[in-house]
């Protein structure tokens, strides 16, 4: 993890070289860029020069703030196990500051990320966890005696690029489920008008993440992004469009029932609600843990966590539609029965004024 | 009523071609879209390709219900004075004062239907919100079918909804939409069988002739 100690330690070098220092080959080096390659749906003929890149240019500083949020984009960057691409990952990044894992603490800690912001201006990257809450002055959530909404908008506004990673950070996620009490926000919608690029998934796939810090060493510029500021080439198909369970779809053959023969068989999990059809990620292709395996993989439908909203619009998780607005029944029929108690007790009132204006008229003659 | 009745062209072929285009394509759209919703065949094979055909025919039902609804919505404008958008809109006194008798008439408040050549008021306001659905099942089916078909054509079509309401929203409003639809049909169905009755107007035929039979009250 380059320098997590916050001391900001000299000569960082080139990722090649930092890589070379923990003992790794140059075969690994060149397989770790032709996986790199093969996440951004490059051609591997660019594979040598995503390596010139990244053996001559410096490793980016990066600065990782952590607000609302659950550590689980984190716990993606570090559960790498083996000395693989996983590992060779944390590599690429010169982390700063991450309050995570960083050593210093207290105020020593909070130097570290203003002496970033200060003395590499627009050259570093800004990595937000969390979503920003923005309620009552940002008063749910603070760091060292400021809000995380003056936090984001110093640090991000003098970054060279932000990443939102995780769904939290991109649209709001958990903490802005309904009906949101802290007000929490994306990135992109607390400090409009900065470069966002947008990694949601919950947690966020690290691959992703190392592959567009990549694409920007050896590039130069962002991959191209969709209208909800994510890559495409992470987020350009959809999953039931990539997914391994998709020809038994098109079969009609459905798993009904948890454990039941079409659950042993692998069959499409559509019927169990799997959001795979309104989902755009690429986890059936890089999968998770390494390539180890992806949730529909293991036999759980998709709950749409790269999406907006998804919390609310996703579930319930296991049904294929959303719940008619509005409708949770107690309160449904209390409302109801409020309202007709209503129109019955107004119509009363209003025959009785219109029978005393009639003059107590009795019967009303035919046509 | 009276004996003497007068025979009246009241529905040109556009309008009757259309109309069984539609009862063609929504009874096919409902049933695969119902089964795209919730799946009642189950394949027993692998080499099926149950999913797939619904798919395809739903799609495929789905463009002609929308050149369908196009020519409608262009006859509204060019037809006669039964299917111009004059007929649907109640715009006159008259209209207003027609859609309420209807209106009785249906609730037992009334005795007497009230008398059109065409649609009466309420039929042809009804019809409006009809159109109306047909337009949101056409734009929400296309947004969603924009998740597989990329190109700007589907954008125009019903894309840019995505931007508007959130997925999941389309696709239960473009489900609710169905039933109403449904709902639409039966009691459109019933109204023609019961006025068909009791005026003896040949309503029922009309749709496959064009031709009603009016005493001349209609004029009044």
């Amino acid at each position: 993890m380059g320098n997590a100690s916050g001391t900001g330690a000299p000569g960082r070098g080139s990722i090649y070289e930092s890589l070379l220092k923990r003992g790794l080959s140059r075969r690994d080096f060149l397989s770790f860029c032709s996986v790199m390659a093969a996440t951004l749906a490059l051609p591997a003929s660019l594979t040598p020069r995503i390596a010139e890149a990244l053996e001559k240019k410096e490793k980016p500083v990066l600065v990782w703030l952590e607000f609302q949020d659950c550590a689980g984009n984190t716990e993606s960057l570090l559960r790498a196990t083996k000395p693989t691409v996983g590992s060779l990952v944390l590599d690429v990044l010169d982390v700063e500051y991450h309050e995570t894992i960083m050593a210093a603490a207290g105020h020593q800690a909070e130097k570290s990320l203003y002496d970033v912001v200060k003395n590499k201006k627009g050259k570093y990257i800004a990595v937000v966890e969390g979503s920003i809450p923005v309620k009552d002055g940002g008063v749910y959530c603070c760091i060292g005696g400021r809000s995380a909404i003056d936090i984001v908008k110093e640090v991000c506004s003098n970054a060279m690029v932000t990443i939102a990673a995780g769904t939290c950070a991109a649209y709001g996620g958990l903490p802005a489920a309904a009906p949101n009490p802290t007000g929490a926000i994306g990135v992109k919608d607390a400090v409009p008008g900065i470069t966002v690029v947008n990694l949601p998934a919950c947690p966020m796939n690290v691959e992703n993440l190392t592959a567009t810090v990549v694409h920007f060493l050896t590039f130069g510029t962002l991959p191209p992004l969709d209208n909800l500021g994510r890559p495409l080439f992470a987020y350009g198909k959809r999953i039931h469009d990539n997914c391994e369970r998709r020809a038994h779809f098109d079969a009609g053959q459905f798993v009904r029932q948890w454990g039941d023969e079409g659950h042993r068989q692998g069959w499409c999990l559509y019927e169990m609600g799997c959001k795979g059809p309104e989902t755009f990620q690429n986890c059936p292709r890089i999968r998770w843990n390494e390539g180890v395996n992806w949730p529909v993989g293991a036999g759980h439908g998709c709950v749409g966590c790269a999406e907006p909203a998804f919390w609310d619009k996703m579930t319930p998780f296991y049904k294929r539609l959303p719940k008619v607005p509005g409708f949770g029944v107690e309160k449904t029929a209390d409302k109801v029965g409020a309202g007709l108690a209503a129109v019955t007790g107004a119509a009363i009132v209003a025959h009785g004024i219109g029978r005393v204006l009639s003059g107590g008229r009795k019967e009303k003659e035919e046509e | 009523m009276a004996a003497e009745r007068k025979r009246v062209y009241a529905w040109e072929f556009p309008v009757r071609l259309t109309h069984w285009i539609n009862v063609l394509c929504i009874l096919a759209l409902s049933v695969t879209g119902f089964y795209i919703g919730a799946p009642f065949i189950h394949a027993v094979s692998s080499k099926q390709y149950i999913m797939g055909w619904m798919r395809f025919i739903h799609f495929v039902a789905g463009y002609t219900f929308l050149c369908s609804v196009v020519l409608r919505f262009y006859w509204a404008f060019v037809g006669n004075r039964y299917s111009r958008w004059g007929a649907l809109i109640p715009h006159t006194g008259r209209q207003w004062r027609d859609l309420g008798d209807t209106l009785k008439f249906y609730l037992f408040v009334r005795r007497k239907p009230p008398y059109a050549v065409g649609h009466t008021a309420l039929a042809g306001f009804t019809y409006l919100f009809v159109f109306a659905l047909f337009v949101w099942q056409i734009i929400s089916g296309f947004a969603l079918y924009n998740l597989v078909q990329h190109g700007t054509l589907w954008v125009i079509l019903g894309g840019w909804l995505t931007g508007v309401m959130h997925l999941q929203t389309i696709r239960l409003f473009h489900h609710l939409g169905m039933y109403l639809i449904l709902a639409f049909a039966l009691a459109h169905i019933y109204i023609g069988w019961y006025l068909d009755s009791r005026e003896r107007n040949g309503l029922m035929g009309s749709i496959f002739s064009g031709f009603k039979f009016v005493t001349g009250k209609e004029w009044e």
